[in-house]
């Protein structure tokens, strides 16, 4: 960064410099090409969008959001859906926070540098990268027959759980990494023990990029079609889901957006279900905005 | 406040035997009714769920679709109350609900027809006879049209179908008697991957569901099918009268024991009472009215054997 900043001045708004801009082909050929693949990337992006805002915006309304399923296209609605993915986030976010975290400080801050540490760390590295049936695969084995929590909400919780908690961990570690060693040494050096230096200091200086990993795995979990298929998130409900109510059945979001696309009438694979996607995406795009939001708010801050 | 409610009918219905739960009950009940199997009858039972959420919004129908086999498989573990079907049970799946001690009433539904499928540019396949069919689905395929019928184009043949672990496809076999089909073929689980493979493909062939032909009749022509007595075209009519030969049953299986509780009993009448009036609505074939009757007398025998 220090080296690139000598050779080329960033840009001045108010002391008139220039930054070189690249003068032979060569050098704008790859800007250009440079350039051409962010806008792959976006062209897809709101091509994306606009076919789905477009499909499913006419279905939009108060009644899609507050009815149940129907057979008719114009009454059918994600109540169900909606409030089972609102309980799933909120079981989600309780199970993964302490766990998530309590397992990054004590990677971070206490375990020992010997071999089984390492090893543990390769594993929880390695488990953020298997595939998320596999994740539905072991909480229909363990869940619903072994443990037998059934088809009901906390068997769904705890897989996307389970799912998720590797990248909590990965991100917590990576934002108690980012805390200054000043502050540890500094509140060891006033007679801090180390679990007061960690749970008081470090912790909370932490926090802000913790909750900015935890809100991202969260809405990866709210997106997760198949693992909750598969640990037996039923298709049709016409009941709500609330976060204690943890022996019901439940159904998602995602779940709904599956069902309807299967279904023979057009209006149901287009409308219907673009419409649902709308609301995903919404709940999705508030969730990211909110970790955005948390991070630059720290980020003033400090 | 509901459970207070729920006590004082569970209370009501011991006491009084005479009143069975007549479908539509005026007395208010609660409870969660587990419900899986066929893919094909579950948007039925979503239909019937919709309007019996009228008269009981506190009766909770879960309801899954795991396909016929992996529903029965529930159903005889005890996990479910009622299992959807698109075929009768097989013995070996009712030797394994016997086991577990599962007994259960058989209640048919509705009737889907089985629809085979072309492209509308193939407008020279109108009609198949049972051998030309085995020519065509068979272990060695047909690759072009007049291997199937002299009198075709020598197009080439592509066939778009349901996957081996689905109920259509089970039933296709059974029906033309061929044990091991050809698997050159693009297999989905999802039928309306099969349409647009069909519609945007000159010289396919498949088939699926009724429903699904129904909702894309503009797009796809149906072929008509010659069981040995002549061509018939598939429709409410002849899947009726039974001239149509790729005409499957539905069902739901009803397990006994769960009929004692009051809101599956009424779930169960409900049911029967109410599938002639949306079962068009959701693209299957509708029961002739005296084989409902002998449907609904079923379940009434079922619900008072319970009690």
């Amino acid at each position: 960064m220090a080296v690139a900043t000598s050779e080329r001045p960033n840009r001045q708004v108010d002391g008139g410099f220039r930054a070189p801009v690249g003068n032979t082909v060569r050098e704008r050929f790859t800007q250009l090409v440079l350039f051409l693949a962010t806008c792959v990337a976006l062209v897809v992006l709101v091509t994306l969008l606009v076919d789905i805002v477009r499909d499913g915006v006419g279905g939009l309304s108060l009644n899609f959001l507050t009815q149940y399923t129907s057979r008719v296209a114009e009454n059918a609605g994600i109540r169900a859906g909606l409030t089972g993915t609102l309980s799933l986030m909120v079981l989600v976010a309780l199970m993964t926070f302490p766990l998530g975290v309590g397992a990054a400080l004590y990677l971070e801050e206490f375990a020992p540098r010997n071999r089984w540490t390492r090893l543990l760390e390769a594993n929880i590295n390695n488990l953020a990268g298997v595939p998320s049936i596999v994740y539905g695969l072991l909480g229909l084995s363990v869940f619903v027959f072994f443990l037998g929590f059934g088809r009901s909400l906390i068997t769904g919780a705890l897989t996307l759980t389970l799912l998720v908690l590797p990248v909590v961990i990965v991100a917590s570690r990576e934002a108690l990494r980012a805390v200054p060693r000043e502050i540890r040494d500094g509140g060891l050096a006033l007679g801090a023990t180390p679990l007061q230096v960690a749970l008081r200091q470090t912790l909370p200086a932490a926090i802000p990029s913790i909750l900015t990993g935890m809100i991202l795995s969260l809405s990866r979990a709210v997106g997760e079609t198949a693992p909750i298929l598969v640990a037996g998130a039923v298709g049709s409900r016409r009941a709500d889901n609330e976060p204690w109510n943890l022996s019901e059945a439940y159904t998602a979001i995602p779940i709904q957006i599956f069902d309807f696309v299967k279904r023979p009438q057009e209006e149901f694979q287009i409308q219907v279900a673009s419409a649902a996607i709308i609301v995903l995406m919404t709940l999705l795009l508030f969730m990211n905005s909110a970790a955005i939001i948390i991070r630059n708010r720290y980020a003033r801050n400090r | 406040m509901a459970l207070v409610l729920t006590l004082v009918l569970a209370a009501c219905g011991g006491d009084d035997p005479a009143t069975p739960g007549t479908g539509g009950s005026e007395e208010a009940l609660s409870g969660n009714i587990e419900i899986d199997g066929s893919s094909t009858v579950g948007p039925l039972t979503e239909a019937i769920n919709e309007e019996y959420s009228v008269p009981q919004p506190d009766v909770v129908v879960n309801l899954g679709t795991s396909g016929t086999g992996g529903g029965f498989e529930r159903f005889c573990k005890g996990e479910t109350d009622v299992s959807n079907a698109s075929r009768p049970i097989k013995d070996e799946e009712a030797a394994l609900c016997e086991t577990a001690g599962i007994e259960f009433t058989e209640v048919r539904v509705g009737t889907d027809a089985l629809t085979m499928v072309v492209n509308p540019e193939t407008d020279y396949v109108t009609c198949l006879t049972t051998e030309q069919l085995i020519t065509l689905w068979g272990p060695d395929g047909a690759t072009t049209w007049d291997q199937v019928n002299p009198d075709f184009p020598a197009d080439p043949i592509e066939i778009f179908a349901p996957g081996v672990d689905s109920g259509t496809y089970d039933f296709f076999n059974e029906t033309l008697e061929i044990e091991e089909p050809r698997q050159d073929f693009q297999a989905s689980e999802d039928d309306n991957v099969i349409v647009q493979g069909i519609q945007g493909t000159p010289g396919a062939w498949g088939y699926f569901g009724f429903a699904f032909f129904q909702e894309n009749a503009d797009t796809l022509t149906a072929v008509e099918y010659d069981a040995g007595e002549g061509c018939v075209a598939p429709s409410i009519e002849t899947a009726q009268d039974g001239s149509y030969g790729f005409t499957r049953p539905l069902f739901i299986y009803l397990k006994n024991e769960s009929l004692s509780r009051p809101e599956v009993a009424d779930y169960a009448t409900f049911y029967v009472q109410t599938v002639q009036d949306v079962i068009e609505s959701v693209g299957y074939i509708p029961e002739p009215e005296e084989d409902l009757a002998a449907a609904q007398t079923a379940v009434e025998e079922a619900v008072a054997a319970a009690k």
